[in-house]
């Protein structure tokens, strides 16, 4: 076995999880993967197989406890895992250890040296590099005297280090954050332990996975959250080491769908940018959304809309409100709007709405309306890991890309929300839109924050909306605190020039 | 009625060797040698053990009379081992139908 040296790795294939696992499973070695009932055991083991033969038609032993050949060829082939076939071109094995036969009395000394040579003599066959053993608790409870059963599932597993395949073996844990395993199966299994946990958290079910070990690699900590998707399998998010390294940042600029907007960016947004537009509720953040969408469709780009916060009829009656028609374009296949209430699914699982809505749509443009009201089901770290995820989703794609959220209060002293700040590092542009207090008058200001690789209108410009959309003005330059919620200092009037031109931007 | 078992081992080890010993001393002194018995190495042929669903060795199955009966283990335990393969008492004509 590997006694020096690095140690190569076996993808798994399985989505997100070798990103984790820097790579993957050590080859060569065995991973016992463990987690209570319907945590996904038997789904990674199975994928581990179905991944690798989809991909490059490396075959595969599964060894079966627990459920039978027939039950695992019909409960995967959702996943688009044609089992029975793979059988009869020799690129999957089954070895059924699955009890279906009454229990046979043990009578004196044994051991698994059956079990031992049906797994060579499967792996040989077909020339299977991976085996997935699904689950180990089965044997003990079919067989007496558990410390016998370890010592010979220590020799099986052994046996399968010395053949030279890599392994994956299921484990049952009885609790959450408890023992690994519930036979002490860890005991022998060394190399490499990998918990999958299906917790209950503020009403939710919140599955993740932990690499708890891998002896001798490196791997990613924590637990790292996923799902289970019917169509693909186990996803493991964030998925944002996904991404190759950068592909060269686009110089083309893109319009906002707001003139002064853009001018205030240095010329349009840049095509593969990602823009967070931060501001309390009612300050022009759908608004400025649906211009974004609009002046895409304009230009003939694809567009899709997620949005969370209303429904279907309420952004029909706004945009129509703007003179925006959304109805035609979609017909036209153009655009696709998504409205979802956050409630109804997972985090992860909206994720993998969005993505599979990408890969179908694929869009030049995307909004997502509002990120705040996806708060509502995570915890904000949670939320932050979706945005690392969709980030390096949407850079994969080059999709222009703004992304809204909103501080908690109409005067929110914040600066921004309480992830913003961490979200607004990960985006290329941020812009915010505030009310102020302005002589016995509530005005809104928009500012842009940062933006990535060009030069922007450092100034807070004040901002009106009227039935003809977002207008922004000059500088407001006599009032201080705007965006920290403590206005003060009376400004000179300000007159709303929508038509006016702006003379004193510095050119990006 | 004739007593036919198979007894499934992995390997030319002491515990093989020791499971076909008494399996062997079972039948000569409940059946009087009227027996047949087949020992499969399942290290040899991993395909037969694949056919029985064996996982444990050594596993003793009996073949005939019907039904089927299974019994892992090395069969130290004589009297227990008698009992579980359903072989009769002692040695004498053997009656028709199994014995439960």
């Amino acid at each position: 076995m590997n006694g020096s040296g690095r140690l190569e790795r076996l993808a798994t294939g399985i989505n997100g999880f070798d990103q984790v696992a820097l790579g993957g499973l050590t080859k060569g070695r065995t991973t016992l993967v463990t987690g209570s009932t319907g945590s996904g055991k038997t789904l990674f083991a199975v994928e581990f197989l179905g991944r690798a033969i989809l991909r490059s038609g490396e075959p595969g032993v599964f060894v079966t406890f627990e459920e039978t050949p027939a039950d695992l060829r019909r409960n995967w082939a959702s996943l688009g895992f044609p089992i029975r076939q793979w059988e009869s071109e020799g690129k999957w094995a089954f070895v059924d250890a699955s009890a279906d036969f009454e229990e046979a009395p043990v009578i004196g000394a044994y051991d698994f040296g059956a079990l031992a040579a049906r797994i060579g003599h499967a792996a040989h066959q077909i020339g299977a590099a991976r085996v997935s053993v699904d689950s180990l608790d089965v044997v003990f409870t079919r067989f007496a005297d558990p410390g016998v059963v370890r010592h010979e599932l220590a020799r099986v597993t052994a046996a399968l280090e010395t053949a030279g395949v890599t392994a994956v073996i299921t484990a049952e844990r009885a609790n959450e954050y408890d023992h690994v395993s519930r036979y002490g199966v860890e005991e022998f299994v060394l190399d490499n332990v990998i918990i999958l946990r299906n917790a209950l958290v503020h009403e939710r079910r919140r599955r993740t996975i932990e690499i708890v070990k891998m002896r001798g690699a490196a791997h990613r900590t924590g637990e790292w959250l996923f799902t289970i998707d019917p169509r693909d399998g186990l996803v493991v998010i964030p998925l944002a080491f996904l991404v190759p390294p950068f592909a060269p940042a686009s110089l083309v600029r893109v319009s906002s769908g707001n003139t002064e907007l853009d001018q205030m960016c240095g010329g349009g947004f840049f095509k593969d940018a990602i823009i967070l537009l931060t501001g309390p509720s009612g300050a022009g953040k759908t608004l400025a959304s649906l211009k974004f969408i609009a002046a895409g469709l304009y230009g003939g780009e694809r567009c899709l809309a997620f949005t969370f916060d209303e429904s279907r009829e309420q952004v029909r009656r706004n945009s129509l409100g703007w003179g925006i028609d959304l109805d035609s374009p979609e017909e036209s296949g153009l655009l696709r709007i998504v409205c979802d209430y956050p409630e109804v699914a997972s985090l992860e699982d909206h994720f993998i709405r969005i993505r599979r809505a990408i890969e179908e749509h694929k869009p030049d443009r995307l909004v997502i309306d509002t990120l705040s009201a996806l708060e509502r089901i995570v915890s904000p770290r949670a939320l932050l890991d979706f945005v690392i995820a969709l980030g390096a989703l949407v850079r994969q794609h080059g999709i222009t890309t703004l992304l809204t959220s909103a501080p908690a209060g109409r005067f929110t002293p914040q600066l921004t929300p309480s992830i913003a700040g961490e979200i607004a590092s990960l985006t290329d542009a941020t812009i915010t839109l505030r009310y102020f207090e302005h002589v016995g008058e509530i005005w809104r200001a928009i500012a842009v924050m940062q933006t990535r690789g060009s030069a922007h209108d450092p100034s807070i410009r004040q901002v009106a909306i009227d039935s003809g959309g977002m207008h922004i003005g000059e500088p407001i330059t006599r009032t201080a605190g705007i965006l920290s919620g403590t206005a003060s200092l009376p400004a000179p009037g300000w007159q709303a020039d929508p038509s006016g031109t702006e003379s004193s931007l510095p050119d990006g | 009625m004739v007593y036919s078992f198979r007894l499934y081992v992995a390997g030319q080890i002491e515990r093989s060797r020791a499971a076909e010993a008494n399996l062997r001393a079972l039948c000569d002194f409940h059946l009087a040698g009227g027996y047949e018995l087949e020992v499969i190495d399942a290290t040899e042929q991993p395909g037969l053990a694949e056919e029985q669903r064996i996982l444990a060795t050594p596993t003793v199955v009996r073949l005939a009379p019907l039904p089927q009966r299974r019994v892992i283990g090395d069969l130290s335990d004589h009297q227990r081992a008698a009992y579980a393969l359903g072989l009769p008492e002692r040695p004498g004509p053997t009656r028709q139908g199994d014995e439960e």
